[in-house]
């Protein structure tokens, strides 16, 4: 047993259940859209999308563990690979590219070519400073952080704001290590 | 001084106990008792299906429990012979860094254990002649995603009380040999 981690995807992408793309897409661009309504600042609705998805990811993450048998990964650097080729396929159907990494090894970009969660997407000018897929680097968040690692992500080029590609840059900040959870009461 | 015991455990709800004929024995079952930790220590479900003695409260057993079982992996990365890098025994050892060890038997009992990477311990206690039961584990595993992760009425780090989960659960651990 104990197979080794799967370098990709594919194999689990086309064992779980899948919902129709537009579907979600939609459904994603309703939330968004109720948001905006409902909280009218952007800021607010940028950070609405974070929680929401920081609150996904800590639960997000069991699923990938327990469907993608990847085990523990030795370095940041492999952990970063493993989200990108095989957590963005399992979950979005799409890979994200590994690049900039800075020289301590803790910090890199994840660079998306395709994100199926902006098709149909226009950001009017009253939102330009609305992080649309901001979802996304919460989920990232909340699911390295169930696996004791506390990062920081932010987005560095957004489609909709007129870059070339989506790219998210996710800083590790520090790893916790496993601490006995109960005190000694004497 | 008290073993273990300390201000946690008053936050620590009793386990749903076993159904009435699972605590039996049934013939066929193999299993006794199935643990599942999370990484802060709470016991999220204890079931038994076959444990004629207890010794200890039900808080308690489930404390030496957890313990052992760190401490346990904290000696055999200590005497791992085939790394270098091991820091001190007691130290807190990171995520991934030591190995980590998967089952051990008495004569009486055979204790396995799966250990998530997101901290999730799940630990089955069976007859000490039962084979590899990692991928029995992963199984269980699956089934805490399917029918407790994915509850939405389920708050992460609280008592399971999931009837779907036990009974899924109890369904599949009667087919274990």
């Amino acid at each position: 047993m104990a197979p080794l981690a799967p370098r990709t995807g594919d194999a689990v992408f086309a064992n779980v259940e899948r919902v129709n793309a537009e579907l979600f897409t939609l459904t994603y661009g309703a939330i968004v859209r109720q948001l905006l309504t409902d909280l009218e600042e952007v800021e607010e609705v940028n950070k609405q999308l974070d929680q929401m998805g920081y609150n996904i990811g800590v639960r997000l993450i069991d699923e990938f563990l327990a469907k993608s048998g990847v085990s523990s990964c030795v370095d940041f650097r492999e952990t970063a690979d493993v989200i990108a080729k095989v957590g963005f396929k399992m979950f979005l159907g799409v890979t994200a590219s590994v690049t900039n990494w800075d020289a301590e090894g803790t910090s890199c970009s994840l660079v998306l070519d395709d994100n199926p969660l902006v098709d149909f997407v226009e950001l009017p000018d009253t939102c330009q400073g609305l992080y649309y897929c901001n979802i996304l680097s919460g989920v990232i968040r909340g699911a390295l952080e169930m696996v004791s690692m506390k990062t920081e992500v932010t987005w560095i080029r957004d489609m909709l704001h007129g870059d070339d590609a989506y790219e998210l840059r996710v800083k590790l900040l520090k790893q916790v290590p496993e601490e006995y959870p109960y005190k000694d009461d004497e | 001084m008290q073993f273990f015991g300390g201000s946690a455990a008053a936050e620590i709800a009793p386990s749903p106990a076993a159904p009435p004929g699972t605590a039996t024995g049934l013939a066929g079952n193999n299993a006794n008792m199935l643990y599942i930790f999370n990484r802060s220590g709470v016991c999220l479900l204890y079931r038994e299906w076959h444990r004629p003695l207890h010794t200890l409260d039900a808080q308690q057993d489930q404390k030496l429990m957890f313990g052992l079982l760190f401490s346990l992996r904290s000696f055999t990365t200590k005497i791992d012979p085939t790394s270098v890098d091991k820091g001190n025994l007691g130290v807190p050892l990171l995520p991934g860094q030591g190995c980590s060890f998967y089952s051990f038997h008495t004569n009486t009992y055979k204790l396995s254990l799966l250990e998530s990477p997101s901290g999730v311990k799940v630990i089955l206690i069976t007859h000490p002649k039962t084979g590899d039961m990692r991928e029995p584990l992963r199984y269980i595993y699956n089934i805490y995603v399917e029918y407790v992760v994915k509850n939405p009425l389920y708050v992460n780090g609280t008592p399971i009380k999931c009837e779907l989960f036990n009974t899924n659960l109890d369904q599949y651990v009667k087919t274990l040999i």
